[in-house]
């Protein structure tokens, strides 16, 4: 067997071009999976290790204020296994360097450090000291973006008050490792942190003291959930609770699930996709090379080498650049992984994010790419096997063509030859031909798809900053002010336009359906805030009935015309039926709107509101800025333009390398696929090429030959790919669509240009590295041979 | 061997070689397929070019044919020097004035036998109908048909008829008989001298078989690389009378 062994690596280093092509592929293949597979593992063994070591609750709860010693009734409850009750709080921070107030959520913590739920990781300096109430621990994402140390000072306005506090410590929660301002979908790591503080300062700061306004607890193993959440529910409704909740409604941990589901979707679609086209490199390599080494294969047996022989033979150009593909992107994948490790850690605020990978998903990977060479060579290797020596010795049976669509007498004189030699050979072999034109179109569909999420976010950005949102400020009231409040906010300087709205808890049913949500009463849908669906479409709001996203009337089950019951949480805790008015297809949450008026009729008192919108002049903003700071009563800013352009900052580095990695990829599929259909016609036609330009034709004439049938497949392939990548795109958005956002689907001209770009620079490249082998053909050698 | 050793005093030089030398290494052996050869080929003459496997015949075809450069001496076309010619001139130069006929055809087996000579017609600056080319060699009635759809013979007769069609000065055939019976080599010899005697194209025909000769005008033996031998026949046979 040596000798075949140096034949088969001679020969491997021969083909190099396309065998490496075939290799790339499949590294890209394996590249993506072991990538993906491994940051889904890590996310999810990083979040389990911290949930379980830093003692992630199970059930959460919200109330007014509650007596501790409603903690042992708790306890009480079966199946809950520990409890931990807490103060937490929202109030205005004057942080140094900012000129805009931001946003601190007080969290309280025991005075001396004790395992609680929900602990506390401290990365850099240290807790808090018992008896000095200025203290705090300050999240690592707040710090760090405002370039804050342990050390530094903050000031708080805590129940009307300004507070000096001291930064002791930086740390992270598992309760924030998405860390988000209630009410924003986006992270503003600037304007928005979570602050440790003393449970002793702030009980006296907020007049709490042997009171609590935040539950949370740890159920024992294999307890239902829901059945806690009831007796919670009625427990606490008369403490004006908001109803407990599960680890599924808990922001932070709703977004990181959601994000390990999407890596999941990656990891089945694309590796397949690249796995198709290495089976089918495989297979034209192959077959190509069989059918040019037949005298060799005969004269293989006649000298006595077995059939297995011949087959392992074959098979081994299959094998190994499928062992090279799979080692590049093993070691790629992991690479590449560890890379999207680094930018999850700018979301996500883990206490370690550890990157490992699970062996057997490589060792899956790799499996799976020796089966696909296995299909792919198939095919070959049994021609090379069945072939009798004897026929071997003899040359392949002559092509055979058959007058086709060019040879309508009305065509058959106006087209040239180069033209007809073309068209015959694509129709002599359909089924290649669309194979082929599949390739590549999959290969623009991957563009098209990898952009359509820059499109997408676009259209995001676009509709909840411009067009729903048009306020430049949101002041978010800690309590339910009176109507009456407006005139204290229209007094300010520099207010050019003022809205409220009332943020009303309740419970939804619909039939044996519920779900614990706000109802937003909103003055009018047509001022600051609109309703704008993800098309950009405006809903107006009807005088009566309520307004629910799809997503959230899905998850009812409800359609627009139907009687929902609306169970209030708060204040007289009335029930009350309302009709759908319509369903709206919002990009973000599950919303529910009603004109302000009705809900406050419907709530049964006199109306609140919960946060004013503002829009306001931004000569006048630096002094309106230290006013909101001072401002009793408010207990969160939202600046609209610092959140969009946060979510951007956050979104582009993100976005750009994973449009990158597909772009790469997509080239090397393409390329692989134009170049290899190349080489393999060169292969085909270089005898009739040679004899072309012995015949007068010059080396630009039979280049459009060989060339021309590769484009014009190129060509077909553009628009079938656009047409997959919209499909691919649809079943992505729907895919990647959850409670938390839906991508909209929409399409910029410029995705297609730059798709159409791609593959067209990638097919001239390739064509060139094909055309400067046409200039090596031996016009002497082809006059002496039969084919 | 110099001069014209003709009876056609008056005609042209058409091509003029002078001390052309070849030589090449094979693996590590130089080969010297052509020694200082000179030799002259005059307008309308049927000359035939024989010699055994390794005589140099080929090479010597090739040089002429613009495929292949030799290591020292001249080739003139007329007052062209095709030795010194660029690959874009030689390329001009087969695309004009030469029509190449191959042992093995080499026809274009996607394109049936008009395209096949469409080919040449296409790119050519004064061809003939494509139609007249395949009436010429005898296949008026089978211009539809594909390369794989003709016998050798007549595969061959299309590929003398694409030769000719674009009217080349010189017809260069390689063994034109060498992958086809004794009959079916003689009707194709039939149609090289029909061309010949028909067009006035000067027509070089490379062989090993020594029967041919008997067509030609003028037979020229090449041995080792040197020419041994170079005779006027006094009268040509017709194909059809050759044996071999």
């Amino acid at each position: 067997m040596k000798p075949l062994r140096r034949k088969l690596l001679r020969e491997l280093l021969r083909l190099k071009g396309q065998m490496l092509a075939v290799a790339a592929v499949v590294a890209c293949g394996i590249s993506v999976f072991v990538s993906m597979s491994s940051v889904q593992y890590s996310l999810e063994a990083s979040r389990a290790r911290y949930y379980s070591r830093y003692r992630f609750a199970d059930v959460f709860m919200q109330v007014k204020r509650a007596p501790e010693f409603y903690l042992e009734t708790v306890r009480s409850i079966a199946g809950v296994a520990s409890v931990n009750s807490r103060i937490v709080a929202d109030v205005t921070l004057d942080v140094p360097g900012l000129d805009e107030p931001a946003t601190g959520r007080l969290v309280s913590i025991p005075d001396y450090r004790t395992p609680v739920l929900n602990d506390l990781f401290i990365r850099s300096g240290r807790y808090i000291d018992p008896g000095k109430p200025e203290e705090v621990v300050v999240s690592k994402p707040f710090l760090e973006a405002n370039r804050l140390a342990p050390g530094d000072h903050l000031t708080a306005v805590i129940n009307g008050r300004k507070k000096e506090l001291l930064i002791v410590g930086m740390g992270l929660s598992p309760e924030y490792i998405y860390e988000v301002q209630p009410g924003a979908f986006f992270p503003d790591k600037r304007r928005f942190g979570v602050i440790w503080m003393s449970r002793r300062a702030l009980e006296s700061a907020f007049d709490m003291s042997g009171a609590f306004n935040d539950l949370s607890l740890t159920l024992a193993h294999g307890v239902s959930e829901k059945n806690v959440i009831v007796q919670l529910d009625n427990l606490f409704s008369r403490y004006g609770s908001l109803g407990a909740y599960g680890r599924s409604e808990q922001l932070s941990d709703r977004f990181i699930a959601d994000e390990i589901k999407q890596v999941g979707i990656q990891i089945t679609f694309l590796p397949g996709v690249f796995l198709a086209v290495a089976v089918f490199l495989l297979n034209i390599v192959l077959r190509r090379l069989v059918a040019t080494q037949r005298d060799q294969i005969a004269v293989l047996k006649a000298i006595g080498y077995s059939n297995e022989d011949v087959g392992l033979h074959y098979l081994g150009f299959a094998m190994i650049p499928t062992a090279v593909g799979a080692v590049v992107g093993t070691a790629l994948g992991a690479w590449l992984g560890r890379g999207m490790m680094n930018i999850y850690a700018d979301f996500y605020n883990f206490a370690e994010l550890v990157y490992t990978f699970r062996f057997e998903n490589v060792a899956l990977s790799v499996l799976l790419s020796f089966a696909a060479a296995l299909v792919g060579a198939l095919g070959a290797v049994r021609k090379a096997v069945a072939l009798p020596p004897a026929e071997a010795m003899r040359p392949d049976s002559p092509v055979m063509y058959k007058p086709g669509v060019l040879d309508r007498a009305s065509l058959r004189k106006k087209i040239p030859v180069s033209i007809k030699i073309i068209v015959r050979d694509l129709e002599r072999r359909p089924w290649k031909a669309s194979i082929t034109v599949l390739m590549i179109s999959l290969a623009v569909a991957i563009l098209i798809a990898g952009r359509y999420t820059y499109d997408s976010v676009d259209r995001m950005v676009q509709v909840e900053f411009a067009e729903k949102h048009r306020e430049d400020v949101t002041l978010i009231f800690n309590d339910p002010k009176p109507p009456s409040v407006a005139y204290t906010i229209a007094s300010l300087d520099g207010v050019l336009e003022h809205e409220y709205y009332r943020d009303e808890p309740v419970r939804m049913r619909f039939g044996h359906r519920f779900r614990r949500i706000s109802i937003k009463g909103m003055q009018s849908a047509e001022g600051l805030q609109r309703l704008v669906d993800k098309n950009g479409r405006q809903f107006t709001l009807p005088p009566d009935g309520i307004v629910l996203t799809s997503a959230l009337a899905d998850i009812l089950g409800v359609r627009p015309g139907e009687r929902l019951q609306l169970e209030f949480l708060q204040g007289r805790q009335l029930h009350r039926e309302v009709f759908v008015g319509a369903a709206i297809d919002e990009i973000l949450g599950l919303s529910a709107y009603m004109n302000l008026a009705q809900l406050n009729r419907l709530a049964g008192d006199g109306g609140v509101l919960n946060a004013a919108y503002l829009r306001i002049d931004q000569s006048k903003a630096g002094a309106l800025y230290t006013t909101f700071k001072k401002m009793p009563g408010v207990s969160g800013i939202m600046m609209l333009k610092a959140i969009k352009e946060s979510f951007e900052e956050l979104i582009a580095r993100s976005m750009t390398t994973s449009t990158l990695i597909l772009t790469s990829f997509a080239c090397v599929l393409a390329f692989a696929v134009v170049y290899n259909g190349a080489r393999i016609s060169l292969s085909e036609r270089a005898r009739e090429l040679s004899s072309l330009r012995v015949l007068g034709m010059s080396k630009g004439e039979i280049s459009f030959i060989l060339l021309g049938e590769q484009a014009l497949l190129t060509l077909c392939a553009i628009p079938v790919g656009f047409m997959i990548g919209i499909a691919l795109s649809a079943l992505l958005a729907h895919a990647l669509s959850s409670e938390l956002y839906r991508l909209p689907l929409v399409f910029s001209a410029y995705n297609f240009l730059f798709a159409f770009t791609v593959i067209v620079v990638v097919s001239v490249v390739s064509g060139f590295a094909v055309h400067r082998r046409l200039s090596g053909l031996d016009l002497v050698e082809v006059l002496k041979t039969r084919e | 061997m110099q001069g014209n050793p003709s009876g056609k005093g008056h005609a042209q030089t058409v091509l003029r070689i002078s001390d052309l030398t070849k030589s090449y290494m094979m693996g590590e052996v130089r080969v010297e397929a052509l020694k200082h050869v000179s030799l002259d080929f005059y307008s309308g003459e049927l000359a035939v070019l024989l010699g055994a496997s390794g005589s140099g015949k080929s090479t010597l075809l090739n040089i002429i044919g613009g495929l292949d450069t030799p290591s020292s001496g001249s080739l003139f076309f007329h007052e062209r020097e095709i030795t010194a010619a660029t690959e874009a001139e030689l390329t001009a130069y087969r695309r004009r004035s030469i029509g190449f006929v191959f042992q093995f055809y080499n026809l274009i087996s996607s394109l049936s036998a008009l395209e096949n000579v469409q080919l040449v017609t296409e790119i050519a600056e004064h061809p003939m109908p494509p139609e007249e080319a395949l009436k010429l060699v005898g296949l008026a009635h089978r211009l539809n048909h594909f390369p794989a759809q003709l016998s050798g013979g007549e595969q061959q007769r299309v590929a003398i008829a694409r030769a000719v069609a674009k009217r080349p000065e010189l017809l260069l055939c390689d063994e034109p008989t060498g992958a086809l019976d004794f009959q079916t080599g003689k009707l194709v010899l039939d149609v090289i001298e029909k061309v010949n005697r028909e067009l006035g194209t000067t027509t070089l025909i490379i062989t090993h078989n020594a029967s041919i000769a008997g067509m030609a005008d003028r037979v020229v033996r090449l041995s080792s690389g040197e020419i041994s031998e170079d005779r006027r026949n006094q009268t040509r046979l017709s194909p059809s009378e050759l044996v071999w």
